[in-house]
């Protein structure tokens, strides 16, 4: 396959950047997307030129480091994939390639497509966990009965990796699909009950303050998420933020 | 920190944006009953309620509500609007927007607006005439014998009083009261329903606004296709068994409500002689 990219390049987060297009050839459509832009890399290198900065990790969408809004989607066309899993086969010979960085003004840039996501950590601090010293005695796992249902959809929304897709895709840069992701995984389960309604004053109070946007319950997030984290999620996160306002 | 998380935050203003526009909702169902009276009532059945409208107390505690959902909606949802604009200072030089999201439920802001310059001018229209300024008072045209008609005005007191009474100046009429001196002899209807009618069937403008007012409704089609399933969220309601019933009522705020209220300036105008 024979490709046009055009690629946004910024040299550092104080540095105004810009579209910069790039031709490249020869790339099999069984190849990934962030191998694609390996072989780039590669010619810029050969070329004496800077090569394109962008995060990846794991590579088996499992980590949530890898990122790229492309073609206007984040983590590109695809359904239920991460970028690292998203292969060339997803584009036609000939085809123009928009690859952009998450855009956010909580996400910015360090360079090129690389973004600071540390704002989601900050989130997680604020109260994205449960406050348990699990050294020494465990229980036995299946001393307190949890009911299935309660499981599996604290399981669904434990595998959300915060790779920020959602606040990359909302038109409004809200960050809610992944805070009551983290918010649901723990108010579903009786450990994390105890803390339920401080867990979601805290992270919400910190999402507002990192400047993300508000939610509009467009679902954009939900169809985008490489996860499928459902919106069910926000719903759940608006209630029990309701019920730690009124106690 | 409980107070303001209730005011500020941003689910806060998720909770306020919902609880005002579904009472909005309500109200617009409230309304659509009482215009629906253009079509299929007469003139007295539709200058009764607009003078059950406005005199009515519990209907005067409603109206207030629904005055200040209106301006909380509107400006709870500019603020919301800028908030959200700030929260992206660069933007996509190419977005997919509609892959993943329906155009009204991006387009909110903007819908939004619309309709309140719509309220605007639709207040100014009907409303303030209504509440501010001299009205003409309802009459109606008896027969009394074979081509012979009398023209009488109805009064609240059910008690019609001849037009001829006022024409040669032993009743006057002061608001919506006939005085005889200074004695209150009765209370006559203000005549939405001629105002109504003349507006729609303006010789010059009566179409324009025909048209503007069904335009008008199909924005509001749009914005409650997205903003009635969008309020239940907000407030949390979001679950499987119920979520059904509330799309299928969603689709009613969306098309029949709209739909009906954008029939009656089109009888009106096109039909009604």
């Amino acid at each position: 396959m024979n490709l046009t990219l055009k690629i946004w390049r910024q040299n550092n987060a104080k540095e105004a950047g810009k579209m910069v297009d790039y031709k490249i050839n020869n790339i099999s459509p069984d190849m990934s997307f962030l191998e694609m832009l390996d072989v780039l890399n590669n010619e810029l290198i050969e070329k004496g030129e800077d090569p394109v900065a962008f995060d990846h990790d794991c590579r088996e969408g499992i980590c949530g480091m890898c990122s790229l809004f492309i073609n206007g989607e984040a983590h590109g066309p695809d359904r239920g994939v991460t970028t690292c899993q998203l292969h060339m086969r997803m584009f036609k010979d000939g085809d123009t390639i928009y690859i952009e960085p998450f855009r956010a003004k909580a996400f910015p840039v360090i360079k090129d497509l690389v973004v600071d996501r540390t704002a989601f950590d900050k989130i997680q601090h604020a109260g994205g966990f449960v406050s348990v010293n699990t050294s020494g005695n465990t229980q036995d796992a299946n001393a307190i009965p949890i009911p299935k249902h309660d499981a599996d959809r604290a399981f669904d929304a434990a595998t959300c990796i915060g790779c920020g897709a959602c606040v990359a895709t909302c038109k409004n840069s809200s960050a809610m699909l992944f805070v009551s992701a983290k918010v649901s995984q723990f108010a579903l389960l009786p450990q994390g009950k105890v803390e339920a309604a401080d867990r979601v004053r805290n992270m919400v109070e910190e999402m507002d303050a990192l400047g993300f946007g508000n939610c509009t319950n467009t679902g954009a997030c939900e169809i985008e998420c490489p996860k499928g984290i459902s919106l069910e999620n926000i719903a759940r996160m608006n209630r029990e933020y309701l019920k730690a306002s009124i106690k | 920190m409980a107070k303001s998380a209730l005011l500020k935050s941003s689910l806060a203003k998720k909770y306020w944006m919902a609880l005002t526009g579904l009472f909005l909702c309500l109200f617009l169902v409230g309304h659509l009953i009482g215009n629906l009276q253009l079509i299929f009532g007469d003139a007295s059945k539709f200058n009764e309620y607009a003078l059950f409208m406005t005199t009515n107390p519990a209907v005067k505690v409603l109206s207030y509500l629904t005055y200040i959902s209106i301006l909380f909606h509107a400006i709870d949802g500019i603020v919301l609007t800028i908030q959200n604009k700030k929260a992206r200072p660069i933007g996509y030089v190419k977005n997919n927007a509609k892959a993943n999201s329906s155009w009204s439920s991006r387009n909110m802001a903007i819908l939004g607006t619309l309709l309140l310059v719509f309220i605007v001018t639709h207040m100014v229209n009907f409303w303030a005439k209504m509440h501010f300024s001299e009205m003409p008072l309802q009459t109606m045209e008896v027969n009394i014998a074979e081509g012979q008609t009398v023209k009488l005005y109805k009064t609240v007191q059910e008690q019609p009083i001849p037009a001829t009474a006022v024409e040669m100046g032993q009743l006057e009429v002061r608001g919506t009261g006939f005085y005889q001196g200074d004695l209150k002899i009765a209370d006559g209807y203000k005549d939405l329903h001629k105002i109504t009618v003349e507006f729609f069937q303006h010789p010059q403008y009566g179409l324009i606004a025909t048209v503007l007012y069904v335009l008008a409704m199909v924005v509001l089609g749009f914005h409650l296709s997205h903003g009635f399933a969008s309020a239940f969220q907000s407030l949390g309601i979001n679950h499987p068994k119920y979520n059904c019933l509330i799309k299928g009522i969603g689709k009613i705020f969306c098309y029949v409500i709209p739909a009906l209220f954008a029939i009656i300036p089109l009888y009106i105008h096109f039909i009604l002689k």
